[in-house]
């Protein structure tokens, strides 16, 4: 996915072999590369070991003074009540927004790749709202789903239901955040898939169409498996994404409703540091949500690396 | 189930009634994506007692622009615009440059660690941004940076996906030319700007606008930094305005939610073949 595994114009070694480096070549490269890689140093590859460090403290972040606890904030997580209903939510909010928008991504994909009248304006329909900020989504779909005079609730009124408390309900309001979510995300989904489906071997297709192959099996057995490096892809990208969002759950609920209802760790994680003024115990939800994604993250590569061998 | 597939006025009403599907289908995306934004702009054009209605009212009988007034007046939103346009135009700028230099060194120069460089790059995309705020906060604070910009895009200008994007684009250039122009002793900085950048233009624009739109949208980061209209971009004043006036005044939360999605989305109409061309050659290719 990410690793490129192309090879540089010339490798290193054939380079070494033919001369050595050329000093004012090399001077070059470090005034191009610098800036961008002290930037990323400082600001990507600090605080990530600073956080592990400030995981063993108590501190105020708005104070000079931090206090060496020791592994007391780790012992906190693993006790607190509200530990375990926050790893939930984080795991229900990724769950749905994963499968959701990926099921969704392909479908659409899979519909707007066929010749349709009207299907490109109906593209950047679907695509449009990944460009919007999610902050302005979040807002807007607050009022969507307003429980008085909301359209949702209209919607629902005019086919005879009574429309759930999204705002005071924490089931309703969780579906409502992921609800939001999908819509916002699903357009990148969608876009990649199209890309892959025009660039699969149309061969192949014909093939099973000659042969008479159902429309299903033709999907399941000819289709989907071309778009196994794609949809990999997109599972780790969608995954990395609905683990760090933040926008929409703090204009829609701030967590709530009941303090915690809807607190996913990223959320948490800036409710301890700037809400409660609990930057040690912060960094500790922070360094265990580093820890779980890159589990996941290997796991899933793992698990891509025996799917390519098999 | 008909196994007979002789019949062709079967198979055409399959055909037919498979296409019907199909439309039905196009017509719920559109619903779904087209309802949300027109009742977002219906209401921020409403008077202020046709929003808390039951029903919905979906053909206001009057439009109004007072919203937007009390938007532009009571609160700093071209202050906030102003910000927003100034935040996304430096660091767009800074990080196409630093992108395009990056991927030029890891490309065409020779020297040690080139390796290693590129991997300390594409490994910082794996690193969530969220879990970097606390120190990166706590370092801002202690430089005196919050609540300006210099604390917004300092910490934002690093710059990963684009370096790598580049640097993919760079390695797929014919071989030949950069050869050639390397025989005939063309200093690097100027085979970068004849040879290099005039077959990179559609990935450069590509780059920029994804760069853009990820800056205009920039939400957690400047939310921390910035307090007031001094600094706060559109999507952090209108968490300030939502606060303000929240359900009890959907009107102006509704206009200030249009303002921050309009000018993006006009990009967007604009530029949308370059942006879906940098976001699938990130994805597709590598």
């Amino acid at each position: 996915m990410l690793t490129g595994n192309g090879t540089f114009l010339a490798s290193p070694d054939v380079a070494r072999q033919e001369r050595r480096y050329s000093r004012a070549e090399v001077a070059l490269a470090v005034a191009l590369l610098l800036p961008n890689l002290v930037l990323l140093g400082i600001f990507t590859y600090r605080p990530l070991l600073d956080n592990i460090r400030l995981s063993f403290f108590s501190w105020n972040i708005s104070s000079p003074q931090a206090t060496f606890v020791g592994l007391q904030n780790y012992v906190e997580w693993v006790q607190r009540d509200d530990t375990v209903q926050i790893l939930m939510n984080t795991a229900v909010f990724m769950g749905v927004a994963v499968f959701g928008s990926m099921a969704l991504g392909l479908g659409l994909a899979l519909l707007l790749d066929q010749k349709l009248f009207g299907r490109g304006v109906v593209r950047s329909l679907v695509f449009a709202p990944y460009v919007i900020s999610g902050a302005a989504i979040g807002i807007a779909f607050q009022f969507v789903f307003d429980p008085t005079f909301g359209v949702v609730q209209d919607l629902l009124a005019r086919v005879g239901v009574a429309a759930p408390n999204f705002y005071k309900h924490s089931g309703w309001a969780m579906f409502m955040i992921t609800a939001t979510y999908v819509w916002k995300n699903v357009g990148y989904v969608f876009v990649i898939y199209l890309a892959a489906l025009q660039a699969r071997r149309v061969d192949l297709d014909e093939a099973a169409e000659i042969d008479g192959t159902g429309q299903l099996r033709k999907f399941w057995r000819v289709t989907l498996p071309q778009l196994r490096p794609t949809t990999f892809f997109l599972s780790v990208t969608v995954m990395l994404n609905s683990l760090q969002v933040f926008d929409i759950i703090n204009v829609m609920t701030r967590g709530g409703p009941y303090g915690t209802g809807t607190t996913t760790m990223v959320f948490q994680v800036y409710q301890e540091t700037f809400v409660n003024q609990r930057a040690g115990y912060g960094a500790t939800v922070a360094t265990i949500m580093f820890l779980i994604l890159l589990v996941i993250t290997m796991v899933q590569v793992a698990l891509q690396e025996r799917g390519r061998r098999a | 189930m008909n196994n007979d597939a002789g019949t062709h006025r079967h198979g055409g009403d399959r055909r037919r009634l498979r296409g019907a599907i199909a439309y039905l289908a196009m017509l719920v995306v559109v619903a779904t994506v087209v309802i949300p934004l027109y009742f977002v702009l219906i209401t921020s054009l409403k008077p202020r007692p046709d929003i808390y209605t039951q029903p919905v009212m979906w053909f206001p009988d009057e439009i109004i622009p007072d919203s937007y007034t009390t938007v532009f007046t009571a609160v700093p939103f071209w202050e906030y615009l102003r910000n927003s346009v100034f935040i996304t135009a430096v660091l767009t700028v800074v990080q196409v440059v630093l992108g395009v230099l990056s991927a030029y060194a890891l490309v065409f120069l020779r020297f040690p660690g080139r390796h290693a460089a590129f991997l300390f790059i594409l490994a910082s995309l794996m690193v969530p941004k969220e879990i970097t705020v606390i120190s990166n906060f706590a370092l801002v604070a202690q430089l005196g940076w919050t609540n300006s910009f210099a604390g917004i895009i300092v910490p934002l200008a690093g710059v990963a996906f684009g370096a790598y994007l580049l640097r993919n684009h760079f390695m797929s250039l014919p071989g030949e030319v950069i050869e050639a122009a390397r025989m005939d002793g063309t200093p690097p900085m100027k085979m970068l700007w004849r040879v290099v950048l005039p077959m990179s233009w559609p990935t450069v624009a590509a780059f920029t606008i994804i760069t853009i739109v990820t800056e205009w949208n920039q939400y957690l980061w400047p939310f921390l930094i910035a307090s007031n209209e001094k600094v706060a971009p559109l999507p952090v004043g209108l968490t300030l305005l939502q606060q303000a006036e929240g359900l009890t005044n959907w009107g102006p939360v509704m206009a200030g939610t249009v303002v921050t999605m309009l000018p993006i989305l006009v990009a967007f109409l604009l530029l949308q073949k370059q942006m879906i061309k940098g976001l699938t050659a990130g994805a597709v290719k590598g």
